[in-house]
């Protein structure tokens, strides 16, 4: 009987002290969830920041103003456009 | 013996008979009382020490979420709300060295004059920097001034500007849409912010999750049909007809056949949704929608398609039109170009009034009536926009002869510019009214068939017919393409009566003609600059916005280059209506 009472106890111990180191992984995994997490939306908003900033840089207003004014390139006239067509596609 | 002695019990003392139960009944008395306190603690009083208790180790965290953003169909980005901080301060407790103030001001890019002076501008509450960047707010917050807060907050950011902002509309306060699609799509673009409780250690780091109070709606992406690369051109070429022109106002939309899609839609004057804090009501309304002008001859295609679908003329009916001239009762109605006889396809081509009159005039007005209300004039076009308007259409009985010989050349009936683009549907088509949206929408759309396939067609080369070099708008060809469409120069309502010199000039047509693939309709308000036919004004615009969209569309061509032929200077016919 005490042999039974002793064994129970062991396992007793045993159980409490992994409760309490579960217990603690659970609040550390926890914290690193909460962490990463933070890290996504700082990530998302700074992804949201580059998006605008991309779409700025990329505004056809801008394109067409550097193409016109730095790189000098201008819109083919008629004159200067030949339509070829694609041989034994139909017309 | 001496073991018997030693065995023998303690000589018994004596003790009150009574302590032993008065101890027991004190003690018990205690522990009752201690049972009963925690009892009220526990159950009935239980407020105040759970609140004290949670306090200290669990915190209600906010989980943010944000307005979905606006896309262009090809997931360009329109509007999105990126997070911001603002600082802010009670300026009694506001209580800052001198060296903190000049460094935050150096953070801020500004003086500590200038901080000191706003925070002192206000009572109770004062904002020290509205909406800055997330870092900027964070290195202000490490200097730990007594007094200084910070809140979070969302901006929303439009990076097209003034070129898409009719359509965009833009956020108020609190994130609320106030206009345009914004507006429109306020439910499905809102986001509800939740929020949890949660364990918090000494650190102030979350440890565990109690409850999720809230869960959090983030807002829905919305895509809109606009292509941004068309809307650009269409506002490029629509400000710089504007300019030129001398012009109040003008308006474009582009409208893709096949789905009733508006690619795009561009409004002059407009305004930059960024900075609005000085902009006019005026400038931010969406003519294109919300106001309604007297179209002129672009309805002609109309009343001739309910002729010819009623089988009342055909295409090469001759019809007199009398020297331009025609009395009907006390009015008479002129032709600015005078002719003789004009078969029907001529009518168009030249735009006689007195043609459409005559050929409007042979009809029972129900028929016409109908004919405008199944293309959609008088009814809303259901766009999902925000305040558009339906136009007037009144009721055939109600129409006497000589309203029903102006309205056969758009007088006496008004229409906004997206319901005339979307009436051209049925000539792009063959012969089916096509629902119009501002929404992205994926593959072919139907839509309802008003006039016979053959009616569409025949009406279809009267319009091409109308941009050859005989017609009234030859500068409307484009390069390599085969055009279709129809010019309106309408004099403007004023007061009671028309005005002499105000006009409206419009056009409104397909290409390439083969295949209409894009709808243009353009239309110039008040323009001041010397012409004002629609022929002149409003047709090369959109010969350049139809000519560069085929192109940037990739529309295999469907004529030879050297296409477009110009009449002599000087002999352009001229078109009033």
């Amino acid at each position: 009987m005490t042999r039974v009472n002793l064994l129970l106890l062991a396992v007793l111990v045993v159980c409490a002290l992994s409760l309490v180191t579960s217990r603690h992984q659970a609040r550390r995994l926890f914290v690193e969830l909460e962490r990463a997490q933070a890290e996504a939306r700082a990530y998302d908003t700074e992804f949201g920041q580059l998006q605008l900033e991309q779409s700025t840089w990329g505004m056809p207003a801008r394109v067409e103003k550097i193409a016109r004014e730095q790189l000098r390139m201008q819109l083919p006239t008629s004159a200067r456009t030949e339509v070829v067509p694609v041989p034994g596609a139909a017309k | 013996m001496r073991a018997a002695a030693l065995r023998r019990a303690p000589e018994p003392t004596t003790l009150p008979r009574l302590r032993a139960p008065i101890v027991f009944g004190a003690l018990a008395l205690l522990f009752a009382g201690l049972v009963a306190r925690s009892v009220y603690l526990m159950w009935i009083d239980n407020e105040f020490l759970q609140t004290q208790g949670s306090a200290r180790h669990s915190r209600d965290l906010e989980v943010p979420a944000h307005r979905g953003r606006i896309v262009d169909r090809f997931g360009e980005p329109l509007a999105l709300s990126t997070p911001v901080k603002s600082l802010w301060a009670f300026p009694d407790k506001f209580d800052a060295t001198p060296e903190q103030l000049a460094q935050l001001a150096r953070i801020l890019d500004t003086t500590p004059q200038r901080i000191a002076a706003q925070v002192d501008a206000h009572e109770d509450f004062a904002f020290v920097a509205k909406q800055i960047a997330p870092e900027t707010s964070e290195r202000a917050m490490a200097l730990r001034i007594k007094g200084l807060h910070d809140q979070n907050e969302y901006r929303r950011f439009y990076p097209g500007g003034e070129v898409t902002a009719h359509i965009v509309g833009f956020t108020g306060d609190h994130d609320a849409g106030q206009e345009g699609m914004e507006l429109a799509q306020q439910a499905w673009l809102a986001g509800t912010p939740g929020s949890r409780r949660v364990i918090i250690n000494r650190r102030n780091e979350a440890v565990e999750d109690v409850a999720a109070i809230r869960a959090p709606q983030a807002g829905h992406d919305l895509a809109l049909a606009i292509d941004t690369r068309l809307q650009y051109l269409a506002f490029r070429e629509l400000r710089a007809a504007v300019e030129t022109n001398k012009a109040k106002a003008g308006g474009l939309v582009i409208v893709d056949v096949a789905t009733g899609e508006i690619l795009a839609l561009a409004n002059w004057p407009t305004y930059n949704p960024n900075r609005r804090d000085k902009v006019a009501r005026e400038r931010m309304r969406n003519r294109a929608l919300t106001d309604v002008f007297e179209p002129g001859s672009t309805l002609k295609p109309f009343t001739i398609a309910a002729a010819l679908d009623a089988g009342k003329v055909r295409p090469n009916t001759v019809i007199q039109t009398g020297g331009g001239q025609m009395t009907i009762g006390t009015n008479t109605i002129h032709d600015a170009h005078p002719e003789g006889a004009l078969t029907v396809e001529q009518v168009i081509q030249k735009s006689s009034n007195v043609g459409a009159a005559k050929i409007a005039l042979g009809l029972p007005p129900e028929t016409m009536w109908e004919m405008f209300s199944e293309v959609g004039f008088g009814t809303t076009p259901k766009t999902g926009f925000p305040g558009e308007v339906a136009g007037r259409l009144r009721p055939a009985k109600s129409w006497k002869p000589i309203e029903q010989a102006t309205m056969a050349y758009g007088h006496g009936i008004s229409v906004n510019l997206v319901q005339l683009a979307r009436a051209y549907t049925m000539f792009a088509t063959e012969g089916e009214v096509k629902p119009v949206t501002l929404l992205k929408t994926d593959g072919h759309v139907a839509g309802r068939p008003v006039i016979k396939p053959e009616t569409a067609l025949a009406v279809r080369h009267m319009l091409e017919m109308a941009t050859s070099p005989g017609g009234t708008a030859p500068k409307a060809q484009v390069t390599g393409y085969r055009v279709a469409g129809k010019t309106g120069t309408a004099h403007k309502l004023e007061g009671h009566g028309y005005s002499h010199d105000k006009y409206v000039s419009s056009f409104v047509g397909f290409a390439p003609a083969s295949q209409p693939r894009l709808i243009v309709a353009v239309m110039i308000d008040e323009p001041e600059g010397g012409q004002y036919y629609g022929g002149i004004v409003a047709a090369p615009v959109f010969s350049s916005v139809m000519g560069a969209a085929l192109r940037a569309l990739g529309v295999p061509t469907d004529a030879p280059v050297n296409n477009v032929i110009l009449p002599p200077q000087g002999s352009e016919v001229p078109e009033e209506t």
